[in-house]
């Protein structure tokens, strides 16, 4: 090796800087200061209870924010979770009543697995960014929730499906335990599998990937099908626990999963992420909420304080790049 | 020699980047009215030197004059107004915006912020001086990148630029064309202007530069004028060592009679192709000469299955190929390097591994999980095999000199035991250590029986290094010879000779 090369292997080795770290783990070191605070501040806080109630009221959040980084590492944008939250959530609703309740809980997904792959497919098959595409069919998903709903609520009183969301072993909810084996599976897809490689590759350069022989059309459809599916597994769960399904249900969510992956850290420039980063940035909003619970704070700011917290966050990230 | 007036001058400039030291007590006098050639590896800082001056870096120690102004900190903008321009490797230019919108990006003739028109005479005034003869109403999007490069000089000129620095001027132009822009140089410098020259190309800096800077590693090795330099001394100083521009021995060329791996026949492509056969053997090195726009990418796009084929046969040893898609050929075991390693090779936002296993995650998986062990212990092969800097299997490729960028994308196609492997401008930007590899990477493919198609802008680089090569011009190939019978100078004049038989097509617009 020559000395030049010696000099740049140093160069290019192991840099390490407060920026940089900050950069990669900023979201980390904001959960641990909050949990430290609210610690200290209340002592209800720091209980198992409360902490599991933390997971078990974001597992719809965390579900949607999983499969939505996919979305995002692979180049894409949706904004149709929250339709197909809603479609997918009166949709089981009728088929726990009407037909069996069991099976309703796999309707949900599968519901959001259809409408996501019709997203993939439109954005495909015509070339338009999916931001365009979704923002369209969000409306469509959402008015066809209204539609054969008439607008009105559908109450669901059924022990078979209620379990889903209000079922406990031992102290954890059986919502979480599903959310927890949906993050290892998304985690799994995307870390260890070729479909998780061509994700980040369509992400990263398309043309790039196209020019390795990825399907990068189907890659992006089942991007999209994955995150309807969690939409609508999201969907159940949430209907299983209100045991309510509402036409307009899960309207803004979108939005809060988009600020969830973000503020994790993960690149909505494509190409770059991580499912973890997206849990993190669930659980920095929940804990976020969480504080003003028990802290008796005027809930009128939280919605200021995370809209600041994700402006920092993403400036930070910002920062780290521009040298 | 005769005293000049010095146009830039730095003295003790040093500049580090996360800790990393890449200028180091740097001192250069540039005159004015002069060519002045930076040359070094990649790596060395000659860009980075480039960048200071252009006022893209601040220096951290030091100190730079232009025109005798002593400037500390100062932004790409203050050094316009200073009248240094840079023309930068990556060209900025808007692609969507026309060529006279350009040019005039930011002083356009307006009264108020209200646009008064008159641009387009302005223009025809700069074109007086330029005489490049680009249509000015033309979007830049549909220009090649020899034109986009005028676009850039005609915006520096229009800013009254003083100093322009040009980052690598040559790498994507033609023989042809890089004599036109020298040309365009000399007249700037006899105009009183001063070009700052960042390149790899000796042969270029030999001819038309008046100066040089050797740099290596962030340090200048000596300025001298250029008269009584020679391609080896430059280099010797660049490495620090003896070396010799060596062309790695081809394997002998396999027989007429062994049938082709690949086979074009009378083929036709939307992207401008007319008529195209050509054979590419097992273990034959096949070459193609021609301008850039002539089809040589267009060739091996088609032969990749990324463009259709809309006439013609395609053969893949022996086998009609039917709708060949770029799946298809990769399977078929065809790999292809495309020319623009950043835009359409790697994946920037990963590391070394993934983006070496992209194009055979097939065979290193099984029911669509990656064996781990398996992926590492290639990818750490190919890292060893090519001497790929840094040597980590996740290094972050972003951050590789374009050098070890190019070995990276060689590996991706290395690693799937091609049988053709395509090769568009395997060496362009690359520094000297890394383009020898590349050639002997190119010689042992060969070797191992695999067909290889080389393109490249260097003539010398096709001829030295492949067994035969076809001669294109507007879509078509015209001729075919033995590499070992031409030269730099016959390639070329056969290739203007054709040019000039057919030049109907206005020249600077794709189609």
């Amino acid at each position: 090796m020559t000395d030049v090369a010696q000099k740049q292997a140093s160069r290019f080795g192991r840099e390490f800087s407060a920026l940089d770290f900050a950069r990669d783990y900023g979201v980390l070191v904001i959960i641990a200061v909050l949990i430290i605070g609210l610690s200290f501040l209340s002592d209800s806080f720091l209980t198992p209870r409360n902490l599991l109630n933390i997971l078990n009221q974001s597992t719809p959040l965390f579900i949607i924010a999983c499969a939505l980084t996919l979305v995002i590492i692979g180049g894409g944008f949706d904004l149709s979770t929250g339709a197909i939250f809603g479609v997918a959530s009166v949709t089981a609703a009728w088929f726990a009543i009407n037909v069996d309740p069991v099976a309703a809980i796999l309707v949900g997904p599968l519901v959001g697995l259809v409408l996501g792959s019709v997203n993939g497919v439109i954005i495909t098959a015509f070339n338009v960014h999916s931001f365009l595409v979704t923002l369209a069919t969000a409306l469509v998903y959402r008015g066809m929730a209204i539609l054969v709903t008439d607008g009105k609520l559908i109450p669901v009183r059924i022990e078979e499906f209620a379990w889903l969301g209000r079922q406990k072993i031992g102290l954890v909810n059986v919502a979480v335990i599903v959310m927890l084996g949906f993050m290892l599976l998304m985690m799994f897809v995307l870390n260890r599998t070729t479909l998780g490689r061509a994700i980040f590759a369509v992400g990263g350069n398309e043309e790039a990937a196209l020019l390795s022989g990825i399907r990068t059309n189907l890659v992006k459809i089942i991007t999209f099908a994955l995150s309807g599916a969690a939409a609508g597994l999201a969907g159940v769960i949430t209907v299983s626990r209100l045991s309510m399904a509402e036409p307009q249900a899960g309207t803004g969510m979108e939005f809060d999963a988009i600020a969830a992956v973000i503020l994790g850290g993960t690149s909505i420039m494509g190409g770059a992420g991580a499912i973890w980063r997206s849990m993190a940035g669930v659980l920095l909003m929940a804990l976020i909420g969480n504080g003003f619970n028990i802290l008796n704070v005027n809930p009128f700011y939280k919605s200021l304080t995370t809209g600041v917290i994700i402006v920092l966050a993403v400036a930070l990230a910002a920062a780290g790049k521009r040298r | 020699m005769t005293e000049r007036p010095i146009a830039v001058s730095v003295r003790g400039v040093a500049k580090s980047f996360g800790g990393a030291r890449i200028l180091d007590d740097i001192a250069v006098d540039i005159e004015a009215g002069t060519v002045h050639a930076l040359v070094g590896e990649n790596g060395a800082g000659k860009s980075s030197l480039g960048k200071i001056i252009g006022g893209y870096y601040t220096p951290d120690e030091g100190e730079v004059r232009i025109l005798g102004n002593h400037v500390a900190r100062f932004s790409p903008r203050e050094a316009l107004g200073l009248g240094v321009a840079m023309i930068h490797q990556e060209l900025q230019l808007a692609p969507e915006l026309n060529v006279v919108q350009n040019v005039f990006l930011g002083r356009e003739s307006a009264k108020a912020g209200i646009l008064t028109g008159g641009d387009l005479d302005r223009y025809q005034a700069l074109e007086q001086v330029c005489d490049f003869g680009i249509d000015p109403l033309v979007k830049v999007a549909r220009l090649r990148i020899a034109e986009r490069q005028k676009v850039e000089i005609m915006r520096a000129i229009a800013r009254d630029a003083q100093i322009i620095i040009m980052d690598e001027p040559t790498s994507s132009l033609t023989e042809d064309e890089a004599d036109r822009l020298h040309e365009v140089i000399r007249r700037l410098t006899s105009q009183g202007k001063t070009v700052i020259y960042v390149s790899h190309f000796l042969d270029h800096i030999l001819a038309n530069c008046d100066n040089v800077t050797v740099m290596r590693d962030g340090r200048v090795v000596r300025t001298v004028p250029i008269a009584g330099q020679t391609k080896k001394s430059l280099v010797d100083s660049m490495l620090g060592r003896e070396a010799d521009i060596l062309w790695p021995d081809l394997p002998p060329a396999p027989a007429e009679t062994v049938s082709p791996v690949a086979e074009l026949r009378d083929v036709a492509t939307e992207t401008g192709l007319k008529k195209v056969s050509l054979k590419v053997r097992p273990g034959e090195i096949v070459g193609l000469i021609g301008l850039v726009g002539s089809g040589r990418s267009e060739v091996a796009r088609a032969m990749f299955g990324a463009d259709p084929i809309t006439a013609g046969d395609y053969f893949i040893e022996g086998e009609h190929q039917a709708r060949l898609n770029v799946r298809d050929a990769v399977r078929r075991g065809i790999g292809f390097v495309p020319e623009d390693r950043r835009k359409q090779g790697l994946v920037l936002t990963q590391t070394t591994r993934p983006n070496v296993s992209l194009g055979t995650l097939g065979a290193i998986s099984r029911g669509g999980i990656i064996k781990r062990q398996l992926e590492r212990s290639r990818v750490k092969r190919m890292i060893d095999h090519f001497g790929i800097v840094p040597g980590r299997i996740d290094g972050n490729v972003a951050r590789y000199s374009g050098g070890n960028q190019q070995k990276v994308l060689l590996s991706k196609w290395a690693v799937a035991d091609p049988k053709l492997l395509i090769l568009d401008e395997p060496s362009r930007g690359v520094d000297i250590g890394a383009r020898q590899r590349i050639h002997e990477f190119i010689v042992e493919m060969a070797k191992k029986g695999v067909g290889v198609l080389l393109i490249s802008s260097e003539i010398e680089e096709v001829i030295n290094l492949s067994h035969r090569s076809y001669l294109m011009s507007d879509g078509r190939i015209f001729a075919e010879a033995p590499s070992a019978s031409l030269t730099v100078e016959t390639a070329l004049h056969r290739v203007f000779l054709e040019q000039n038989r057919r030049s109907t097509q206005p020249e600077g617009v794709v189609q």
